[in-house]
């Protein structure tokens, strides 16, 4: 494993605003990892929060330029940091 | 190498190929793969028709969707549905048949094969898989659907340059409307005889290149890519061998191989060169950035209070289709049934006639009633799943879900075990996490399935008087909601109980991607209608028939000379008293019934229901019960027609009219209650079992259901009756 960065400071999915875009830049967890990345969900890719379940769990997030909608758990948001 | 693959097949053994005769020609074979909602569903229904059967896939426990679809040029071939996926990395059971089926030429499934289905509108995420299949060199035709919904969002796709890019035909399509059809049949004809395609997406590192090479050598495979999938899912291989998994765990061992690590790399990897690949292929033209039909309905789906009203309407709706709008066609072939009884007794005379329409036709009848139900209930579902609605549910419940150790997805089983476990707990299969899984399919058969309405419906009638309360609310219904609620509140708090002693072998996550919403395609609603009821008769039906059959036999024979001792002791009685012929005959059968084998075993039993209030009576018909509950009102219909007045009909009215020793009615509230109860909780069905078994592979989930509703049911009815008595 690299040196990880100030991994603390960057931000998550889940810190997002509704309507708020941002890019991916790394995954946290290397299981959950997997499953998002055959999702399409990979570094570089433009993520936007447009919503969440009326509990505040799970979130909706739009991904990339071909815009579809992931639905995931505010765990799995965490697991996704993105670029400042 | 794979040429030399497919002439050792037809050569190779065939287990399951049992005493059929050798086809001289197998048709050939193809396999519809692609992710979910990726309209493949809809292409398979369009290829097959009402040509479709359900089975298993050779030793495992998923659904194999077979079919025979009509090719150009007259040519036919057999069409295998694979479950939708995103990767050849398997995340649920579901996926893992993919991996079995694909790595194994020697598989009786394997394809000639694949057509890839992919959704134009997210082509980058659906070429993913594309690429993976075609490193593994199987021939494939890309069939690109969705293409109306690609246009309406801008995007322009340049087909045959991904055709050449990809080295495979590339067929746009819209399966929903037909349209791309005619070109695809005529191009599947043609392909029967393909070669791989050529291209390479990806290569493994050369790092790794020596492990693969003694993969390669020691399985005999045809290139490094299906290699490296070897590496990767060796242990969920069920064609491997002990031998064999074990050298390969030693092999991974010594070459260090990680496989996380690789698998992420291989995905990245792809997607570059996906990208690199669109950026010749696809042009968007947003004239402006409107906000997609989907998100704007969301907003309303899925708000914090409509969203849930929303919901509960739904449900409401279904509740009242089940319940209301099913009871006309019940009602007809109830009828039916009973009409065509009493035909053939008119007519027919002898044990056999009584065996047939008592026994068979009579447990027929106990099945095929409850196909309206069914049926409506299935559409109801499919209609929901089939606009994205479903997957919008899920999200909404998943939080409320989870306290309880399930999931969102644990909501479908659920709601489909109003109706009835058998498919509902088959439903249970979508959700990847082991320990949500197996939670969801033992408390599925909590929820008060449709076998438990006569029962239902039989006892309060009985009891509940027909008033309203507080003026507007309806005590039956009231009753009758109150023993839905047991069930979902039972089956809450039981999954609560076993969410804490099971430990999970996973972790569960809910990634999941939302379709977007479409109208429902009719065709795939009525097939699927067809697909499940089908099940149910066949799979339900065997069952509650053979115990009819038997509960007939038990009912009308008895041990040794008991049942003609009893008889003659009671007609020298009926001598004595002058007794009318009519009153003898109802004595006669009384005593015969009574001295039966399914009287002793009422008797037997007996001491132990007791406490709950129950007789021998009410215990015959709890053992026939235990097979299946549909078999309750036949039950206590057979046992309480004797010693009734021949023309008292309905099994309310013989109920009512029961008496205890003391000549006061018998079906008190309580007693009526503390059975209602039993009913709700109880474990009385064989089919529910049987399909707990199939799905979990383990005696001790079906097991485990038996004993505990069973002991909770005791346990209920003990408590009603001994507090409230």
């Amino acid at each position: 494993m690299a040196a990880p960065q100030p991994v603390s400071a960057r931000r998550t999915a889940n810190d997002l605003r509704p309507g708020e875009t941002a890019i991916v830049c790394c995954l946290k967890d290397p299981q959950m990892a997997l499953k998002l990345l055959d999702m399409g969900c990979i570094p570089g890719t433009q993520v936007r929060l447009t919503g969440r379940a009326p509990l505040g769990d799970p979130l909706m997030l739009v991904l990339g330029d071909e815009e579809y909608t992931l639905s995931l758990r505010v765990s799995e948001a965490l697991t996704i940091q993105l670029k400042d | 190498m794979a040429g030399t693959m497919q002439d050792v097949r037809p050569a190779a053994p065939q287990p399951d190929s049992g005493g059929r005769a050798p086809v001289p020609e197998r048709l050939p074979r193809l396999a519809l793969i692609g992710n979910p909602n990726s309209g493949k569903t809809s292409l398979f229904n369009q290829l097959t028709g009402l040509n479709q059967k359900v089975g298993n896939f050779p030793g495992v426990t998923v659904d194999r969707k077979t079919g025979i679809a009509q090719l150009g040029g007259q040519r036919r071939a057999e069409v295998v549905d694979l479950p939708g996926t995103y990767s050849l990395y398997p995340k649920s059971l579901d996926e893992r048949v993919i991996a079995d089926l694909l790595y194994n030429p020697l598989s009786p499934d394997y394809p000639d094969f694949v057509v890839v289905t992919v959704d134009a509108s997210n082509l980058r995420r659906s070429l993913l898989l594309f690429s993976q299949l075609a490193d593994l060199g199987l021939p494939a035709i890309l069939a690109l659907n969705m293409t109306d919904v690609a246009a309406d969002r801008g995007i322009q796709l340049d087909v045959p340059v991904l055709a050449r890019e990809l080295g495979v035909p590339v067929v746009p399509m819209n399966a929903r409307k037909g349209v791309g059809l005619a070109a695809l049949r005529i191009l599947m004809a043609d392909r029967l005889a393909a070669a791989p395609p050529a291209g390479r997406f990806w290569q493994p590192e050369p790092a790794l290149r020596p492990l693969l090479t003694e993969i390669r050598r020691h399985f005999d495979l045809p290139n490094d890519y299906l290699a490296l999938h070897y590496a990767h899912q060796f242990r969920q291989l069920h064609f491997l061998s002990e031998a064999d998994r074990t050298f390969m765990a030693e092999l991974t061992e010594r070459y260090e191989f990680d496989s996380t690590a690789q698998q992420a790399a291989e995905t990245v990897g792809r997607y570059a060169h996906i990208n690199e690949l669109l950026l010749e292929v696809v042009t968007v033209t947003r004239t402006e950035r409107r906000e997609p039909a989907s998100n704007r309905i969301d907003k309303v789906l899925t708000h914090r209070v409509f969203g849930y009203l929303i919901f509960l309407g739904i449900l409401f709706l279904l509740f009242q289709a089940i319940f209301a709008w099913a009871q006309y066609p019940m009602d007809w072939i109830d009828q039916g049934i009973t009409a065509l009884s009493a035909a053939i007794q008119a007519r027919f005379h002898g044990p056999l006639v009584r065996l047939l329409t008592e026994g068979v036709i009579a447990g027929l009848g106990g099945v095929l009633i409850f196909i309206p139900q069914i049926a409506l209930l299935f559409a109801f579902l499919a209609v929901l799943e089939e606009t994205g609605y479903m997957a919008r549910v899920t999200f909404l419940m998943d939080k409320l879900m989870r306290p309880f150790g399930l999931s969102g997805k644990s909501v479908v089983p659920l709601i489909s075990g109003l109706a009835c476990a058998v498919p509902a707990i088959m439903g249970a299969r979508t959700i990847e996490s082991w320990k949500d899984r197996m939670l969801t399919i033992f408390v599925t058969p909590l929820m008060s399935c449709s076998a438990r309405i006569p029962v239902y419906t039989v006892l309060v009638a009985l009891v509940v008087p027909n008033e309203a309360w507080l003026g507007i609310f309806n005590m039956r219904g009231l009753v009758l909601m109150g023993l839905y609620l047991l069930g979902l509140g039972s089956a809450l708090l039981s999954a609560l109980m076993l969410k804490v002693v099971l430990k999970a072998r996973e972790r569960s996550y809910f990634i999941m991607e939302f379709p977007v919403y479409r109208w429902p395609r009719w065709k795939n609603v009525g097939l699927t209608i067809v697909e499940k009821v089908k099940t149910f008769v066949t799979q339900a039906g065997k069952v509650i028939i053979a115990i009819s059959v038997l509960l007939w036999v038990l009912a009308s024979y008895g041990p040794g000379q008991r049942q003609d001792q009893a008889a003659a002791q009671v007609q020298q009685q009926a001598a004595v008293q002058r007794w009318p012929a009519l009153e003898t005959e109802r004595r006669v059968a009384s005593a015969r019934l009574e001295t039966s084998y399914a009287g002793t075993f009422g008797h037997v039993i007996e001491p132990a229901i007791r406490p709950l209030g129950f007789d021998w009576k009410i215990g015959i018909a709890l053992l026939t019960s235990f097979a299946a509950r549909e078999v309750f009102v036949g039950t206590m219909s057979t046992i309480y027609s004797v010693g009734q007045d021949a023309d008292l009909g309905t099994v309310q009215q013989k109920l009512a009219s029961e008496e205890d020793a003391q000549g006061r009615p018998f079906f008190t509230p309580v007693r009526a209650l503390s059975l209602l109860v039993f009913y709700v909780f109880a474990m009385q069905c064989m089919s529910t079992l049987a399909v707990t078994y199939r799905e979990t592979k383990s005696w001790r989930w079906p097991l485990g259901q038996l004993i505990y509703m069973t002991g909770l049911a005791y346990a209920a009815s003990l408590f009603v009756w001994q507090v409230f008595s």
